[in-house]
């Protein structure tokens, strides 16, 4: 196949806007494909596949979602077709759709962000039930028994054998921490107030978890750093824990080409104020630091207005948001593992709190100088489905797309932000980055987010032509085009072609394999055993996600040297 | 040959740790499984081979005359039920997802009669609930709320909830207390520290003085409640509040009973609350080993947990107008798929009879009351025993199902999968 005459956008390998053929054979980039379908993208803007590297798109939160919101399940229905199968959900959707609207949006790669060890067989069925894209799944271990015990007692070996064996157990891609020391608090309904409040139980402070979870992940050279949600997140002033976090890890050094912590769904942890009536942002002092850091990475999670699924392994802040809000409220404890909490709200524009939410995101990516350092997302289903995604690439490239929504918000939003006075423009490079090469980076996916040979074949042709558009104005039709690709090419295959989905390809699941020395690997297998035997409610011997839930998997190895 | 480590195909417990015994293919022993589990695994007389009613009696035939007799009948309905799903794993419930898209059919499962009023309750307000592991290792109070796990779920108490031990719970039974709230006393409440006694149909109002005790509000409270009396009710509450880590854990007995799915709403509503004052987690006890599983199944792959209707052509929930008994009872249906389950034994007579005046097609190992009234029969192997597969225990853990033996029969899911073929291939024809 042969894609002709694109405008084309490819950070990683610099190039930017330059009209070019990309030619694919089996399933690659290639410097000259022989045969072939050509594809005539003459004046059409070219980028590689989106690549996601946060959203909730399955597993038990999800589904959690799926059955106490039936009223969600009613929105976004579309029937069966000869080769579909049906649609239903906006912030839950169910997994066909979910394959479906990433396609139609030109993504070919999505990571769950958040699976517990013990429950990830079921995000592995989901998996394996969502279409076309590519995926992976973070798994949790910022609560976990054997982690806490380790890090409690220095014991970094014998934390990276765990880790090792945990991702095996989970089929899982990176390490995923959420409140460090919180989930475990949680287990009797209590939570940690910052860096250093011990954990109940275990003396050991989140501090000292983030700490031994990254010299591990760094010990194990795994291809993704460590992905936080920090504590204290969702509460005003919690901008502070969110620094502190960043200058407690300084001194840790990345084993690879990456960063050596990526904070997620920023927007959330960027928050001023001593409580809600005098909340405000603090993006201007996280994008400051960051500007002046280049070993941290982050996402926006940007806020949608509108209905949201609010799901987490941050169980305290789920109850908190249910009391609030007098909200429906499912919450969800995992033993020696993890807590959770699904809770169900609408951000709305006049709610002053929100508005700022939402200009909290948008200052956060304009703020930030490199746009390597920080990935568009809205924590689908958190800030907001990631159907939405092309709002978000409008509101960041069109100044004037941002003041006509201000004027629509809360009167508090100029005041309690420096969104309104910000004149900065994405450019398409600059969209292509945040939306393509670095989460691939970021993830450490070497044959993603970009165009080069030997680049895994996933290719976006949008229905608009960068040289003659001017993004700032004419946003309308960008997110026009943006919402429905024009062709999405995914591993060589057509997936969608004018905004239709033509074919159905079953993605691959990434997971990483990383080996340790076998005098660590036993003392943890001597560990597990004294667990299964007493704590947990099944056999080790059940525990571990089979082969059969991950039919089309893409092992990358890691490991200890 | 021992094999370790086997799951259980009969309740919601799912246990894991059952030792089975197998000899020239044949199961021989069983250990670790109570009662109700043993005789599942061990088996008992099968139905031999497909069948259908000719002249009002069920006479053998093949299964390809079966498989294509079922299709005809499925595709000749203008509103065919596919119903049951509790008893067999998640693959067999995928491929019954796609044939009731295929045919514009309704599925359901035997949630409908069961914990079907427990999840329209969730749908209200949410679940606050846990693993079982979580209750083993921490909970320092067990409420039974009209469920009876001592004749239903016989090892509950022993792995996971009262007289289990844990990290926080080393003293098993004596380090907890256990109230019990039913409508008689069951074999749990024999076990239980508080038994509350209620009369018939007034969880609603006991659960609802409960809330106004815990908010602070018990004042206004009459002495006696449905019958009960109001210091008892503080005492539950007071120990509802003071525990560390408190567990509700209900059964039809709150589920079914007036009210329904108010009921749960009500609990789980009193469960949130007690969540400002301490922890407390509340989980449905599900029967059959994996109606959990479907539930999860038809959720990711419709975005609704039962009752789904494909009619529109997409997928349209609304149990009390879709469920089962519904359009059964409606005499809508004109054509039953039943599998893994025995719907005969199970609804109420009038639908019965309403099933009866119409084509039934089932799918099971063992024969049952439905196969009285079925038109084809269809012997399947028995899913967990005869077939691997994945169960969802009654938390929502996912555990994968072993294979002990090999079967003359097909798996449902390949039973599923000849139908689906035959409607496809019947369709083209036409």
């Amino acid at each position: 196949m042969i894609i002709k005459g694109g405008t084309v956008y490819d950070p990683t390998n610099g190039i930017f806007g330059e009209e070019m053929d990309i030619s694919i054979e089996n399933g690659k980039v290639v410097e000259k494909a022989k045969t072939g379908d050509v594809i005539d993208a003459k004046g059409l803007l070219v980028m590689p596949g989106g690549v996601d590297a946060h959203a909730h798109i399955a597993g038990a939160k999800v589904n959690t979602g799926r059955i106490m919101r039936p009223e969600d399940g009613r929105r976004g229905l579309e029937p069966k077709t000869k080769l579909l199968r049906p649609s239903t959900g906006y912030t839950v959707p169910n997994c066909y759709a979910m394959g479906y609207r990433y396609a139609r949006l030109g993504y070919t790669t999505t990571f769950e962000a958040a699976t517990p060890i013990i429950e990830s067989r079921h995000t592995h069925e989901e998996l394996e039930e969502i279409p076309i894209i590519d995926k992976g799944a973070l798994t949790l271990f910022g609560n976990n028994w054997e982690v806490l015990e380790c890090a409690r007692d220095g014991d970094i070996d014998k934390l990276a054998a765990y880790i090792s064996w945990g991702l095996r157990a989970s089929r899982g891609y990176g390490v995923k921490v959420v409140n460090p020391g919180g989930g475990e608090a949680w287990g009797f309904g209590g939570n940690v107030t910052g860096l250093d409040d011990p954990v109940p139980d275990f003396d050991v402070t989140p501090r000292e978890i983030i700490r031994s979870l990254m010299k591990a992940n760094e010990m194990l050279r795994l291809p993704h750093s460590v992905h936080l949600h920090t504590n204290n997140l969702g509460k005003p002033g919690n901008y502070a824990t969110t620094l502190e976090t960043l200058k407690a890890v300084e001194d840790i050094a990345s084993s690879m080409d990456r960063q050596v912590l990526h904070i997620t769904h920023m927007q959330f942890s960027a928050y001023g104020g001593t409580g809600w009536r005098d909340f405000e942002s603090k993006a201007p002092e996280i994008a400051d630091y960051f500007n002046k850091h280049d070993q941290f990475t982050m996402d926006m999670g940007q806020l949608i207005f509108g209905s949201a699924t609010t799901m987490t392994a941050d169980a305290p802040l789920e109850y908190a948001n249910a009391r609030l809000l007098h909200a429906k409220w499912s919450n969800h404890d995992i033993e020696l593992e993890e807590s959770s909490g699904v809770v169900p709200l609408s951000y709305g524009r006049k709610m002053p709190i929100n508005a700022i939410q939402w200009a909290i995101g948008l200052e956060l990516a304009l703020l930030t100088e490199s746009p390597w350092k920080i990935l568009m997302t809205t924590d689908h289903p958190n800030g907001g489905p990631f159907v939405n995604y092309p709002e978000v690439m409008t509101l960041l490239m069109s100044k004037p797309k941002r003041d006509e929504e201000i004027a629509t918000l809360h009167s508090l939003v100029p005041k309690r932000s420096t969104l309104a006075t910000l004149d900065r423009e994405l450019d398409w490079g600059e969209i292509a980055i945040m939306t393509r090469a670095a989460p691939a980076k970021i993830l450490g996916l070497k044959d993603k987010g970009h165009l080069g040979i030997g680049a895994d074949a996933d290719v976006t042709i949008y229905n608009l032509n960068p040289e003659k558009i001017d993004p700032s104005k004419d946003y309308k039709k960008v997110k026009e085009a943006f919402s429905l690709a024009k062709y999405n090419v995914k591993g060589g295959e057509v997936v969608v072609k004018d905004g239709e989905i033509v074919s159905l390809p079953q993605g691959r699941t990434y997971w990483v394999d990383a080996t340790v020395p076998e005098e660590h690997a036993l003392r943890v297998e001597a560990d597990l055993v004294d667990k299964f035997t007493k704590y947990y409610s099944i056999q080790k011997s059940n525990y571990m996600v089979q082969d059969a839930y991950v039919t089309n998997p893409m092992v990358v190895k890691a490991g200890v040297i | 040959m021992i094999i370790e480590d086997v799951l259980c195909p009969f309740c919601g417990c799912l246990c894991d740790d059952i030792k089975v015994e197998v000899e020239e293919n044949q199961i021989v022993g069983v250990k670790r499984a109570c009662r109700l589990g043993s005789s599942k695994i061990r088996g008992h007389e099968r139905i031999k081979a497909p069948m259908i009613r000719v002249d009002g009696k069920l006479v053998e035939t093949t299964y390809e005359d079966a498989y294509e007799k079922a299709a005809r009948i499925l595709l000749n309905a203008k509103r065919p039920l596919l119903y049951g799903w509790c008893s067999t794993v998640c693959e067999a419930q995928k491929k019954g997802v796609l044939l009731a898209e295929e045919l514009g059919a309704i599925i359901d499962s035997t949630a409908t009669v069961c914990h079907g009023p427990s999840i329209i309750g969730i749908e209200e307000k949410g679940l606050a609930g846990s693993t079982l592991g979580q209750i083993k290792n921490r909970a320092d109070l067990i409420v039974f709320w009209g469920s009876n796990p001592g004749e239903a779920h016989p090892r509950h108490a022993q792995r996971y909830s009262s007289n289990s031990q844990g990290k926080y719970t080393p003293e098993g039974r004596k380090g907890r207390k256990v109230i019990v709230v039913d409508v008689r006393k069951t074999r749990t409440a024999k076990n239980a520290d508080k038994f509350i006694q209620i009369r018939p149909g007034t969880d609603y109002e006991i659960i609802s003085a409960l809330r106004m005790i815990v908010a602070g509000k018990g004042d206004t409270l009459p002495e006696h409640i449905a019958g009960v009396s109001k210091a008892d009710l503080e005492e539950v509450a007071e120990m509802m509040k003071s525990a560390r880590f408190g567990s509700f854990l209900f059964g039809l007995g709150l589920t079914h009973t007036r009210g329904r799915y108010k009921n749960i709403d009500n609990a789980l509503s009193l469960v949130a609350a007690l969540n400002s004052h301490t922890k407390f987690v509340v989980m449905a006890m599900r029967g059959h080993y994996n109606v959990t599983g479907f539930g999860q199944v038809c959720a990711w792959e419709t975005g609704f947990p039962m009752s789904v209707d494909f009619s529109r052509g997409m997928p349209y929930f609304n149990p009390g107008e879709t469920a089962a008994c519904d359009v059964l009872g409606r005499r809508e249906t004109d054509a039953m798929l039943v599998i893994a389950g025995d719907p005969a034994s199970n609804f109420p007579k009038t639908v019965v009879e309403g099933m009866a005046d119409i084509p039934v097609i089932q799918i099971d190992p063992f024969e049952n009351p439905t196969t009285y009234l079925s038109d084809v029969v269809i012997p399947s192997a028995v899913a967990g025993v005869e077939v691997e597969g994945t169960a969802y225990r009654m938390d929502g853990l996912s555990l994968r199902m072993k294979k002990l033996v090999d079967s003359e029969y097909p798996s449902d899911e390949e039973i599923l999968a000849n139908i689906l073929e035959c409607v496809r291939r019947l369709r083209d024809d036409n």
